[in-house]
């Protein structure tokens, strides 16, 4: 309908959010404690198909076999791909913006199928290649998150 | 399958910030012209099927805010949420069902209302990947990083891309970013997630689109000019992003084949002559031509430097201007099937290609094309 703008009204939603506790389960509980305390990586093994999962999960998509052997699998790996973001993202948990650019990659450790999202500590696309090895650093203080990685960094 | 026809079909203009209309403003205006176009009233349609995003609204699409808009009071409406596609394949079950004659198939979205990351970072897992700031964009990235070195594809050919479907757009009306661009232009846009630059990414765009699906028997009573669903599947891959290489796309490989198989397609790059699919980032062309089969893996590349692509080539892709001129994001998908039932129909005006019998529409759903959705539709039977 024409109206002119001036006459137009919006609500703004404001800072309202929809908090959730969202239950790591119990192999994300063993996976995030891992982290925590001993800086350590845990997978899945598909009986089946032998794949390894990390983080862990109950269910292996394409076998579709319940998972139950907890394997440990390396902090380092291999980056598979990578990107270097240049815009701000704010993090809707905490409202803090991560500085830019920052290194963006997905790192497939040594003993695992699958690959984890993460940071790596590199901004300059020439410097990163596709195969580069890759080792987790961890914060000092850890809380039991993914955030308890502080990056990846090439070696 | 049984006989289905798109009867009626309109999209709103695209555009980046439709201030004076809410969703239902803009689901009532292409309800409306789909009406108009098939000739009906709102008391001929048996059923709605709505698409939306609980997050892109801001509320939950189940509780049928905009059931008025779309004239399904007293009607039985259901809501789908992603992309439009998806939603048109529900609303064909419907008819196949033999319960409805006809159903609309409405998809509104307004990108301009809400804060476009947050939402696509609402896709992915919130115990493993939310808090790392990945959405929509770093996702795609990551995918055009993989595709591109896998395969050679230069920064230039998916800006070739990029040139061309915003230069499809002048001829669109309702197309939202008609540019003048140049490969030198696109590649001096800056990186907004390397190797994505500005010039590689759709808008963020408000827009709504309709359409209705009929049997046989009640087609042939409302049009002369019936645009037959002749194929139609979809596929989707794994829900956590690289639990399969990000180049590989075989979920829609396998939607793609299983879709030429309904409608009897044995060369998509013979059979079909006009492709509107989802270039959201202007590396899904090529890579989305090679997982249609239109041409061999890796292929996509050169496939888009030959020509053949452009609105006068063998095998146009995207001649409204695609995404890349106008993204309502959960519209973009029905819009695609728009496109191709108006050029099937001759109805396209400006952009028009000649002769077109058999047109593909592709819509996808979730990071990086997590599911596909391929409709192969056809003016004959």
């Amino acid at each position: 309908m024409a109206e002119e703008k001036k006459d137009l009204i919006t609500l703004e939603s404001g800072e309202m959010a929809q908090p959730f506790n969202w239950t790591a389960g119990v192999y994300g509980s063993k996976f995030l404690t891992e982290l925590r305390d001993n800086k350590k990586f845990v997978g899945v093994k598909c009986p089946k198909c032998g794949k390894v999962y990390v983080p862990p999960r109950r269910v292996c998509g394409p076998c579709f076999e319940e998972l139950t052997e907890l394997v440990p699998v390396s902090d380092e790996g291999e980056l598979i791909t990578f990107t270097v973001v240049s815009f701000g993202f704010v993090d809707p948990a905490t409202g803090a913006q991560k500085a830019v650019p920052y290194g963006y990659a997905a790192i497939m450790l040594d003993g695992s199928d699958t690959v984890l999202l993460h940071y790596v500590n590199e901004t300059d696309p020439a410097k990163i290649k596709i195969g580069a090895r890759v080792k987790a650093v961890f914060e000092e203080q850890r809380t039991g998150s993914l955030l308890d990685i502080k990056h990846f960094e090439l070696i | 399958m049984e006989a289905v026809a798109i009867v009626g079909a309109a999209m709103t203009r695209i555009e980046r910030e439709r201030k004076a209309d809410g969703y239902a403003d803009l689901v009532y205006e292409a309800t409306r012209a789909a009406l108009d176009d098939a000739g009906m009233s709102i008391d001929q349609i048996d059923n709605v099927v709505t698409v939306s995003n609980d997050f892109f609204d801001g509320r939950t699409i189940s509780s049928m805010a905009i059931m008025d808009a779309c004239g399904s009071y007293d009607k039985n409406v259901t809501t789908v949420e992603g992309d439009g596609t998806f939603g048109a394949f529900f609303g064909l079950m419907r008819v196949l069902s033999g319960s409805y004659g006809t159903t609309l198939v409405c998809a509104h979205h307004k990108g301009s209302e809400s804060q476009m990351p947050l939402i696509t970072n609402a896709m992915f897992d919130p115990i493993y990947a939310r808090m790392l700031g990945i959405e929509a964009i770093t996702s795609s990235a990551l995918q055009a990083r993989a595709y591109m070195t896998k395969y050679g594809i230069s920064e230039e050919q998916c800006a070739l891309v990029s040139v061309k479907n915003h230069g499809n757009a002048f001829k669109n009306p309702v197309a939202q970013l008609p540019l003048e661009l140049t490969v030198e232009k696109v590649m001096s846009s800056p990186y907004i997630a390397d190797p994505i630059k500005l010039l590689d990414c759709c808008p963020i765009s408000d827009g709504a689109s309709a359409i209705i699906l009929a049997t046989e028997e009640r087609a042939k009573k409302i049009t002369d000019k019936p645009v037959w669903a002749k194929g139609v599947a979809h596929c989707s891959t794994a829900y956590h992003l690289g639990d399969h290489e990000l180049h590989d796309v075989s979920a829609l490989e396998e939607a793609a084949k299983k879709a030429y198989s309904m409608a009897g397609i044995k060369d998509p790059a013979k059979e079909i002559d006009l492709v509107e699919l989802y270039d959201a980032f202007t590396y899904m062309e090529p890579l989305w031509l090679e997982g249609l089969g239109f041409c061999e893996q890796g292929g996509g590349g050169k496939l888009t430097e030959s020509g053949k692509t452009a609105a006068a080539g063998e095998l146009p892709v995207n001649v409204s201007g695609g995404c890349l001129s106008g993204n309502p994001v959960l519209a973009a998908g029905l819009n695609r099937m728009i496109e191709c039932a108006l050029q099937i129909r001759g109805d396209a005006g400006e952009h028009q290609v000649d002769g077109v019998k058999t047109a593909l529409a592709h819509g996808i759903n979730g990071p990086c094309g997590q599911s596909h959705c391929v409709w192969v539709l056809g003016g004959e039977k």
